[in-house]
């Protein structure tokens, strides 16, 4: 049997935690929500405790927070229309850059995997590509209308700088950048959901992408690139995005987000039905029809809607959960 | 000033007070939301375009309220009074509203225009059932100010 084990629940917040984020060394967590505060939090001799408060960052809720890869800077997306750049140059957490240009509320803000490049999409339907062009000093590269409501999360390819957003219009796009004119482009619609996209996560390779809806379902999408041994057809050079594997029947409610773990390659999600689940691949899973196995289902993880789930970036499975109460829980993933 | 969409609406009488049973008044059992007393929240909401409740108006009626206890779930249906009824979805937030401020947090609330009554109502219905849409509404002072008026009792 395997099991999620509570190993702490931090009342976290005033309201709503919308978010939440390891650092990559996975000793500091960052945290945010309804109370426009942004909490960083630390691992003391007594349980995770809060290191630093960030307030007077933002007007309105703070969506998301997202640590550069180096962990040096942390990017915070809010309903007030900005991200905000953090970092501590002066020897203690500032904001020291604003990413303005969304015309309303900002959902979700992603690091490419080299640090160069950031991304943020929002209510205006619109997504955002931003180059890191010196010090505190960020550039939009490209502004993608490619979806037609608005866009509710943004995330990097684990290793490329392939980018792919989630949206309210039920589908998912994957943009790159053009080598010849660099301009950036939307190069695969993955359309099967019947309802809102929430989140997405990659596998560690990048060739997977898991998708989770309010239509309660998860999606696996695999990557089929030009001349692909099975034969699937693409067209302009580009791969080809197949909806491989549906997990239908689990969720009851809404399905808030996913994470997919790059090292043991466990899928957890979170839900409005208060339950986190974690998916485990089949043995005998064939590449090209994935299956896999429900393995642990944690009732009443929450005591409301499950917003974010998080893998802890070094290898040792534990997770981070934040909920509409206000609380955040560590977990200790545990397989017997 | 705009004109309202249903200038002439079909006015309804409201219903009689919930009669209070003796258990009701027993501090010591346990008992359960019923029906009515999702109603009894939800009736006196005020209609954005008349000085007329959501019960004269049925656009909210004891019928068309399930509840499950044991799950925690409460789902509202309501019904505009015209098929292309503008306000609705600022009638179903103020009834989202409403029900958020006044249940324990423990249940999920539904709030969904009755099926076959409005033109947009799967647009309707899925905005109403975004969560982060309506927290991102329910910052918006101007929008918090209007419903507040709705859910004024009357």
């Amino acid at each position: 049997m395997a099991k999620l084990e509570l190993l702490q629940s931090i009342n976290a917040h005033k309201g709503i935690v919308w978010n939440v984020c390891w650092h990559p060394a996975g000793k500091i967590f960052a945290s945010c929500g309804e109370d426009k505060v942004i909490n960083l939090w630390s691992k003391e001799s007594q349980g995770w405790a809060v290191k630093t408060m960030l307030v007077d960052g933002h007007q309105r809720t703070i969506r998301e927070v997202a640590w550069s890869p180096c962990g040096n800077f942390l990017a915070s997306a809010s309903f007030d229309g900005t991200t905000a750049i953090w970092d501590k140059k002066s020897g203690q957490f500032e904001c020291n850059a604003t990413l303005e240009g969304h015309e309303n509320e900002v959902k979700s803000v992603a690091w490419s995997p080299s640090g160069q490049l950031l991304s943020t999409c929002g209510r205006d339907k619109s997504v955002w590509v931003w180059e890191v062009a010196g010090d505190d000093e960020y550039v939009c590269e490209a502004v993608l209308n490619a979806h037609n409501q608005d866009v509710k999360k943004v995330t990097w390819h684990p290793s490329l700088e392939i980018l792919a957003s989630a949206s309210y219009d039920n589908t998912v796009k994957i943009y790159k950048e053009d080598q010849l004119d660099s301009d950036w482009n939307c190069i695969a619609t993955l359309d099967s959901h019947e309802s809102t996209v929430w989140s997405l996560a990659f596998d560690k390779t990048g060739e997977r992408l898991a998708t989770c809806s309010a239509d309660n379902t998860v999606k696996i999408w695999k990557e089929y690139k030009p001349n692909n041994e099975l034969g699937v057809s693409v067209s302009d050079q580009e791969s080809v995005w197949k909806c491989v594997c549906t997990l239908s029947g689990y969720h009851t409610r809404c399905i808030y987000d996913v994470a997919w773990c790059h090292q043991s390659g466990l899928i957890a999600t979170a839900s409005g039905d208060d339950i986190i689940r974690i998916f485990k691949e089949t043995e005998d899973s064939d590449p090209n029809a994935p299956t896999f196995d429900l393995i642990c289902k944690k009732y009443d993880a929450h005591s409301q809607d499950v917003n974010c789930v998080k893998w802890n970036p070094t290898l040792n499975n534990e997770l981070l959960s934040c909920s509409d109460d206000g609380q955040i829980k560590v977990w200790k993933f545990v397989e017997e | 000033m705009k004109v309202a969409d249903n200038i002439n609406p079909n006015i309804y009488e409201k219903g009689s007070a919930r009669e209070i049973s003796k258990t009701d008044l027993d501090e010591d059992l346990k008992d359960d939301f019923d029906q009515r007393e999702i109603f009894d929240i939800i009736r006196n909401i005020c209609d954005p375009e008349h000085p007329l409740t959501l019960e004269e108006l049925r656009v909210v009626e004891e019928n068309n309220i399930v509840i499950d206890n044991k799950n925690n779930t409460v789902h509202v249906y309501f019904t505009p009074t015209i098929p292309h009824c503008s306000m609705a979805t600022l009638i179903g937030l103020s009834i989202r509203v409403q029900l958020l401020r006044a249940l324990p947090s423990r249940f999920k609330v539904s709030v969904e225009v009755t099926e076959g009554t409005h033109v947009s109502e799967h647009a309707v219905n899925k905005q109403l059932a975004d969560k982060e849409r309506i927290a991102a509404a329910l910052e918006n002072n101007n929008l918090v100010q209007i419903i507040n008026q709705c859910v004024k009792s009357v």
